[in-house]
């Protein structure tokens, strides 16, 4: 046995190092129905992207010769049209850009400075974490539709307040999971450790605190996204989201459901999109988290 | 064994012991009043010295090792004093205090299955000592954890930098442990209770490792227990404290055969022996330890002392010295077994 500090010559051989993130790609891989959750995913997005490309007919395109029509490959309406006349085919592709831009933007926003704002309240306590969870308290207490309808107001009617509303909204609940999280992992003995062998508090919340916190995480993620989906289309519902002739998920489910009994399509096809990517992101989200335990092998 | 033994300057500079506390006083602000952990310890560690810290549960020896290390928790303050190496630590602003910790000054805790983090490797976490403090690169830095690992007779060192803690048993964990606190080659070692999560099996052996180790860097090792078998085999002096004061201190051997204070020689009695005949009821000692919260006026122990006088409940005896390199603190001049 020997002690030689730095010897220059044991260094040429490696060592297979594994990283939380490789091993949690490897994991994932592994997992059918993340993977089939993702494939999905990247398919609707894809075409929500291609949309364009996609159909023969435009957003604002009505026909008049085929009001409420049923699915009609020959004339190439795939999805039907709706009760103007438009393609329902490229109305979904669209509204999908519409509701997937707002759903991942959103909890990205969520995410961010939920986590952030979280770990620092929990990880510091006392009198900050007082004020700072104070604070959420506050905007909590705000009736997010006075929110919306303040915000356009002021700014005019804009897709980019729907994110702006929903994402000031969205971190709150985020904050607190995390922050209740960052309490309970604070007093483990290997925090304490860390800071035995002097690791600085932003090292310690970056590589102690954040990784441990994951799971939940991911988990409230996976449901976030769902969530805001959902108010967008509520928001759109009232008038106060999207505006016609540019349509989203939520907005085409409304309108299918009053025309559920004579045009059933117009319901069904938006909303089998969507409760399709619902689903998609619940499994992907459960193999996330799974995938980030290292427990879990 | 070819050991390195040139140290850098700045470990040779100071002469004189390596850790002086004096007058350590130690108190948690709490709903119900100020409780009083540490009350005015003051000891020694010289460069090489392992000393242990033996005492039961709440007699604040665990505290005075957080107060030397800074991990006191929001509403604990410390006042008195703890140099270590010439400077300072107590007031000492964090970033410079972390300059200290886990490079001069290491800590193995209790309990090797809470202490690693579960979402990073073995391999991380070590080499996150040593790239966070010494700026080493990443493949040396791995190098020297295998090194280290391999030190503390962790078998296939390579492939271990590669698992997560729980793939690990709590015997490997707390070699890790220790793995962890060498990496740096402090000249301190602190180790709280370091086997008592383990079996007794797994304690012989690890206790084993920390004196190998002691002997290859010349490490100083404070060693904190309520296990008198293992100060017994590892330590060159003991202190024995109760109500977050000493009450005895001397050479490991004399406190044994010789235990001069009340508590000790009651804690030694309460300890199963292997010679003893087996028959009967181990001793224990009667009543409760003191509530930090409410300390008596004179000596903590009084209340479950059987050589209580007058004169002990009235002020604390002070530590006095009762021969070269002992000391008690009892009002009694010579306790007869």
């Amino acid at each position: 046995m020997s002690v030689t500090p730095l010897d220059a010559a044991g260094i040429g051989m490696p060592v297979e190092g594994t990283s939380l993130w490789k091993n949690a790609r490897r994991r994932l891989l592994r997992n059918r129905a993340a993977m089939g959750g993702l494939v999905v995913l990247t398919i609707i997005a894809a075409m929500a992207i291609l949309a364009p490309y996609l159909s023969a007919h435009a957003i604002d395109d009505i026909s008049w010769d085929a009001i409420s029509s049923p699915p009609d490959f020959a004339q190439g309406f795939y999805f039907g049209t709706d009760s103007n006349g438009r393609d329902l085919f490229v109305r979904t592709l669209y509204g999908a850009r519409i509701s997937l831009m707002v759903g991942i933007l959103a909890s990205i926003v969520s995410l961010v400075i939920g986590v952030i704002y979280g770990a620092v309240a929990g990880y510091l306590g006392g009198a900050i974490d007082n004020v700072m969870m104070r604070i959420v308290d506050i905007l909590y207490s705000l009736p997010f539709m006075f929110f919306v309808i303040l915000l356009t107001v002021f700014f005019g009617r804009n897709i980019l307040l729907i994110f702006v509303a929903i994402g000031a909204v969205q971190w709150l609940d985020m904050a607190r999971i995390v922050r209740g999280q960052t309490m309970a992992l604070k007093h483990r003995e290997f925090i304490e450790a860390a800071h035995a062998f002097g690791a600085s508090s932003s090292a310690i919340v970056r590589r102690h605190i954040i990784p441990n916190l994951l799971g939940p995480v991911m988990v409230f993620v996976t449901l976030t996204v769902p969530q805001v989906i959902l108010l967008e289309s509520f928001l759109s519902f009232l008038g106060l989201g999207v505006q016609e002739p540019m349509t989203s998920w939520g907005v085409l489910i409304s309108d299918g459901v009053k025309d559920m009994e004579t045009a059933p399509w117009t319901l069904l096809f938006p909303a089998t999109f969507l409760a399709v990517t619902l689903f998609s992101l619940n499994f992907l989200g459960d193999g996330l988290r799974d995938a980030l335990d290292p427990k879990d092998r | 064994m070819t050991v390195s033994q040139e140290l850098p300057a700045w470990k040779t500079g100071h002469q004189g012991p390596l850790l002086i506390v004096d007058q350590l006083v130690t108190r948690f602000a709490t709903p119900d009043g100020t409780v009083s952990a540490v009350n005015g310890v003051s000891f020694e560690v010289s460069k090489g010295e392992t000393i242990g810290i033996v005492g039961e549960s709440g007699s604040g020896k665990s505290q005075v090792l957080m107060s030397i290390m800074g991990l006191l928790p929001h509403n604990g303050s410390s006042t008195g004093s703890v140099q270590f190496d010439g400077k300072e630590l107590l007031g000492m602003p964090r970033d410079q205090l972390n300059k200290i910790r886990g490079t001069r000054m290491a800590m193995i805790f209790q309990d090797p299955m809470t202490a690693l983090n579960p979402y990073l490797t073995v391999g991380q976490q070590l080499t996150e000592v040593l790239t966070y403090h010494l700026s080493t690169n990443p493949a040396m830095a791995r190098e020297q954890a295998r090194e280290v690992l391999e030190q503390v007779h962790i078998p296939e060192p390579g492939k271990r930098l590669g698992m997560y803690p729980h793939e690990l048993s709590g015997g490997m964990r707390q070699r890790v442990m220790i793995a962890m606190g060498m990496l740096c080659r402090p000249d301190l070692l602190i180790a709280d209770e370091p086997t008592t999560a383990l079996d007794v099996t797994i304690q012989a052996e690890i206790l084993d490792l920390l004196a190998e180790q002691q002997a290859v860097t010349g490490t100083s090792i404070i060693l904190v227990t309520h296990d008198l078998g293992v100060v017994a085999g590892l330590c060159d002096r003991v202190m024995v404290m109760y109500g977050g004061r000493i009450v005895e201190q001397g050479p490991v051997r004399d406190i044994f055969y010789n235990p001069q204070h009340p508590y000790t020689r009651a804690l030694l009695m309460s300890m199963p022996r292997l010679d003893d005949d087996l028959a009967g009821d181990l001793p224990t000692i009667a009543g409760q330890p003191p509530n930090l919260a409410h300390m008596p006026p004179g000596c903590a122990f009084a209340p479950r002392c059987s050589f209580v006088s007058e004169q002990c409940r009235l002020a604390v005896p002070p530590l006095r010295e009762i021969a070269p390199g002992r000391a008690k603190a009892c009002t009694l001049d010579r306790l007869v077994a």
